[in-house]
């Protein structure tokens, strides 16, 4: 405490504008935050996105022999909050089987960040289009499923982001 | 030269038919796929082949085939897309029975499959109608009408369909493909008008 008293009695007048200027930010952005939270949608499951879903797909280290990037983010509707150790459930038509073969599932949980990233082997198109298939269905919040489309065949990843709303 | 033309007109038709199917057969996807699936995409690519011969033998355009040998060839061609179409249909719902589910249902996330349900109803109604012709005995004009209007939603469904699909055919082939589809079925419907328009005045005159 002691320091920052001193810090404080030392600032230039520039500094001190500069901090002025931060403090005044930081109560815009904390009146923001408010407005914003509400705005914090929950995300909608898209059309086909639980198709050749298999509940239950175990927590695996990666799917297959891997080479291709699933990641995304998992926040709470309303405050945005990231949400740590929720289970996302992947599968998707690869160069190691179709999407109805069980060993082209595989599921993660999500880091402290609310941020997932499970390795899997490369998606290749399938019924006309480059996609993979992600599901949040665990017991907290609602269910959701996603199917994202790879802008190229040839990209070797793909994100799909989670916003939950609580049961 | 009297032989020159119809051996051109032929061997672009083969050309045309061959190159797309060649090289959907080394796609790399197809490495990828259960033979259900392949089979499944092939009757796509075959009934999208056979809708160029379908104008082309309805209007009588391939030189060396009498008109009637044209027309019953168009009759066997057409029981052929109507063949494929159901092999299409039920080799990608046994790959994967949702997404045919959605399709069928007009749901599907893709846009091209409204498409393809589109051209295949309209593509059962096309054939049943031909089956249906003499029983029924519909006026052949109007017969035509229904059989040529039904037939140009086929071709319009198909394309779009094809087009907009990413999948074992090869772009550019699959476009020209596409392409000489349109061509051939535009150039019958202006035959057709052309017909009519004579069968009309030839009447007015008698």
């Amino acid at each position: 405490m002691g320091n920052f008293h001193m810090t404080n009695r030392l600032m230039t007048r520039r500094r001190t504008l500069v901090a002025g200027g931060a403090t005044m930010a930081t109560a815009m952005s904390g009146l923001l935050v408010p407005a914003l939270a509400q705005g914090v949608a929950p995300t909608t499951s898209m059309r086909g996105g639980s198709n050749n879903y298999l509940p239950d797909a175990p927590i695996v280290e990666r799917i297959g022999n891997g080479g291709f990037w699933m990641t995304g983010t998992v926040r709470r509707a309303g405050d945005g909050a990231p949400l740590p150790g929720q289970r996302i459930q992947i599968w998707a038509h690869t160069t190691e089987g179709h999407e109805r073969d069980p060993h082209s599932h595989g599921a993660t949980l999500t880091d402290a960040e609310g941020v997932f990233r499970l390795e899997m082997p490369q998606i290749v198109p399938a019924f006309g289009q480059p996609h993979g298939h992600l599901a949040y269905d665990s017991e907290e919040f609602e269910t959701v499923f996603l199917r994202p489309v790879m802008g190229s065949a040839s990209d070797t990843s793909l994100e799909a982001h989670f916003v939950l709303q609580p049961v | 030269m009297a032989l020159i033309r119809p051996a051109l007109i032929w061997a672009v038709l083969a050309l045309a038919l061959a190159v797309p199917l060649a090289a959907a057969a080394s796609s790399p996807l197809l490495a990828w796929r259960d033979p259900i699936y392949i089979v499944a995409g092939f009757a796509g690519i075959i009934a999208l082949c056979l809708l160029l011969l379908q104008p082309l033998l309805a209007s009588g355009a391939l030189p060396g085939l009498s008109a009637r040998r044209s027309r019953r060839l168009h009759r066997w061609s057409g029981l052929g897309v109507l063949t494929a179409v159901v092999v299409h249909v039920v080799g990608l719902w046994i790959t994967s029975p949702p997404d045919v589910v959605d399709a069928l249902l007009f749901i599907s996330p893709t846009p091209f499959s409204a498409w393809g349900v589109i051209a295949m109803w309209a593509a059962f109604a096309a054939g049943l109608l031909a089956a249906l012709r003499r029983k029924w005995r519909i006026r052949p004009i109007l017969w035509r009408n229904i059989h040529v209007s039904l037939a140009v939603v086929v071709v319009i469904g198909t394309v779009i369909h094809a087009i907009l699909i990413e999948g074992a055919m090869e772009t550019w082939s699959k476009l020209a493909l596409c392409g000489l589809v349109v061509i051939a079925t535009v150039k019958l419907l202006k035959d057709l008008r052309g017909r009519t328009a004579r069968t009309r005045s030839q009447r007015s005159r008698t």
